[in-house]
């Protein structure tokens, strides 16, 4: 019995100085996640509260969108005294989606305050929190989710038992929670104790056109974008069929083709049909919201009874970088005098608030060197700006290592 | 009871269509030019794998945009009572008990779809669970290894070739066809008739057994309406039941 016992502690121990995630395809990595056994242990109900921010007046919401017209947020507090953490949700993802639930078990069993925000690219927040209806202009979005925090933390109260704030981000997240930073390195209304950005974008528009290229592996060519997503539906069906739970996020397409993993080049097609779905209704919604004209006729007003069905298919057709240069760019074009269509890009980057980011003792970095999101090279920009603050695991894809043993306790570590 | 549910159902029915138009308010004679359109993304000749017949859409958007209201203001925070009250291992009895009781639908359907051994191992499990399982409290098939199997009278009327047909939103019920809508009323009459908790002696079972078996089947189902984070969830949860249900008849 001792024995085991003295065994069970070595293995342990063991793996806690070991970094040994087993996927080495960064596309299957992404696709599969952590294998369960090597799973950070986490409660099995998160026993989150759900609230709504009021209304916004300053903007009025479409009637189609009724639904999403307050922002809904998660949290749950310690009995006592606790710093708290803030965790923004990834592309599309809502406040408590599953990595994002993931990251508030962990920091909530770890003694923290946690709060859920989700992604400004979420539907539901370009509705009801996104002041220009836009989102992907990282200055504007921080300002938005800045704005969010404070409001939730007017709502929640309780200020006496909070003893600092923190932040931390995964994917488009952890851009969103670097530039919040520098935000409130400059306004100084939160006061950020530590912040950690996860597998973040350097580049948006490089990360985005690379999600984009990805449909590019549809086996047959991008005509077969009909028949492959036709086969995407079935084997969500049949994921859906198994677990009875619906959420159009890339976790439950990611848990789709689990059981049947398919070829490295499907694995990337599947990736951006993921993503295809995530800025679909992204796009769709700005659209909508600020009568762009951009699928949806300026001159039309959806009711709450409207169908869609016959905006649904361009906007799942159209992608991110159609997006940028038809709508994003000419709708902001007017605000930026002096800016080309490339040097705007360009402020989206993390390379704008480089000077920021190396100066900032209290931000700091997990990411994976097979991350899939990045261009090639340009995770080498990571340990050149953020020094010993950047934690490079080899290799884990884009998050597929995120819930394994060893990089969650890196990660609540960190706020330790 | 029954008489009254109908009640209901027209009521609804005639609220529903009162309010069915699809078609956006355009100002102007036409739409206006957009960037992108389906016409320049697509070549007509390719069927859209979202596309499900739906000539009731008006119809059901209304009912599915009710159905968001019945969840937030009597199902969800019954389901919520119901899991604050009872311990999980209550509540899994509660779930062995109707899929115990269920299992006479299942059976009665896979008679009508000619499946003999099928039947036969739904009535083993039956019998074995409601008797070692003490009413079916506990399921002790399963550990045996007996096959578990749902099948209603949509299913079984197509197995005998009979297509979905239009897209029904239901209230309460949710996403459904006009065969699967049709069957789930043949089946509830067809438990009402059989009676097997026999209500017609005991009526005041009724007050225990509704509030239940409403809790417990909403409990069972995590969806939540408007949830899914796409202005597009209509469409495609429309092209997802549609599909899960063809798979479910093929099985």
């Amino acid at each position: 019995m001792r024995l085991l016992l003295l065994l069970a502690m070595l293995a342990v121990s063991a793996s806690s100085w070991s970094y040994e995630y087993p996927i080495n395809d960064p596309y299957l990595a992404t696709i599969a996640g952590t294998p369960g056994p090597l799973k950070a242990d986490l409660p099995a109900d998160a026993k989150l509260k759900i609230r709504h921010l009021p209304k916004t007046t300053a903007w009025k919401i479409p009637e189609a969108m009724w639904y999403s017209a307050r922002l809904e947020y998660s949290y749950r507090l310690q009995r006592g005294p606790a710093p708290l953490i803030f965790a923004i949700s990834g592309t599309g993802g809502f406040h408590n989606s599953g990595k994002n639930l993931a990251l508030l078990k962990a920091f909530y069993q770890a003694g923290f305050h946690v709060v859920g925000i989700t992604s400004p690219t979420h539907s539901q927040f370009v509705v009801a929190a996104s002041r220009t209806g836009v989102p992907g202009h990282q200055r504007n979005d921080a300002k938005d989710i800045y704005r969010v925090m404070q409001q939730i933390l007017g709502e929640i109260g309780h200020r006496d038992r909070i003893t600092g704030f923190n932040m931390v981000g995964y994917s488009l997240g952890a851009a969103n929670a670097g530039f919040v930073a520098e935000l409130d390195s400059r306004e100084r209304k939160i006061n950020f104790d530590k912040v950690l950005m996860i597998n973040p974008p350097l580049s948006l528009y490089s990360s985005i056109s690379k999600l984009d290229r990805m449909l590019q592996n549809i086996p047959g060519g991008l005509d077969n974008f009909n028949l492959f997503f036709d086969r995407v539906v079935q084997a969500i069906t049949n994921a859906y069929k198994r677990s009875s739970r619906v959420e159009f996020s890339p976790d439950i397409v990611f848990e789709a083709f689990k059981a049947n993993p398919p070829t490295t080049e499907e694995l990337a097609a599947l990736m951006g049909v993921t993503f295809r779905l995530s800025s679909s209704a992204l796009i769709f919604t700005a659209d909508t919201r600020t009568n762009f004209g951009f699928i949806k006729p300026a001159n039309v007003t959806l009711t709450r009874n409207s169908s869609m069905s016959l905006y649904a298919q361009p906007s799942i057709r159209v992608g991110f970088t159609d997006y940028y240069h038809e709508f994003f760019w000419p709708f902001y074009e007017p605000q930026y005098p002096g800016e080309t269509r490339d040097s705007f890009a360009e402020q989206h980057s993390l390379r704008s608030i480089q000077d920021f980011l190396q100066g900032a003792r209290n931000v700091g970095l997990f990411h994976n060197r097979d991350d899939v999101i990045l261009a090639a090279g340009e995770i080498d920009w990571f340990p050149t700006v953020f020094g010993d603050r950047a934690t490079i695991y080899p290799n884990g894809g884009h998050l597929g290592n995120l819930e394994y043993t060893e990089v969650m306790a890196g990660i609540v570590g960190y706020f330790k | 009871m029954n008489h009254r549910l109908v009640a209901l159902l027209v009521f609804l029915s005639a609220i529903a269509l009162g309010g069915c138009s699809t078609a956006p308010i355009v100002k102007g004679n036409s739409p206006d030019e957009t960037v992108f359109s389906a016409q320049e993304v697509d070549s007509a000749d390719v069927d859209w794998p979202l596309d499900v017949y739906d000539p009731l859409e008006g119809m059901n958007r209304t009912m599915y945009r009710f159905n968001y209201h019945a969840d937030r203001w009597v199902l969800l925070p019954l389901v919520d009572a119901y899991r604050f009250v009872m311990p999980g291992f209550v509540r899994k009895g509660v779930v062995n008990f109707f899929d115990n009781l269920f299992g006479i639908r299942t059976l009665m359907n896979q008679v009508l779809q000619g499946r003999p051994v099928r039947a036969l191992q739904t009535t083993g499990r039956i019998a074995v669970n409601t008797t070692l399982g003490i009413g079916g409290l506990f399921d002790i098939a399963t550990p045996l290894g007996i096959r578990y199997d749902e099948e209603d009278f949509g299913q079984t009327l197509g197995v005998w070739g009979v297509k979905p047909g239009a897209y029904l939103v239901l209230p309460f019920f949710g996403p459904s066809s006009l065969r699967d809508g049709f069957g789930l009323g043949v089946d509830s009459a067809f438990d009402v008739w059989l009676d097997p908790l026999d209500f017609d002696d005991h009526p005041g079972r009724r007050w225990v057994y509704y509030p239940f078996m409403v809790a417990d089947t909403r409990d069972r189902v995590t969806f939540r309406y408007y949830n899914t984070g796409s202005p597009f969830e209509y469409e495609l949860v429309r092209r997802l039941i549609r599909t899960v249900r063809e798979i479910e008849v093929q099985k």
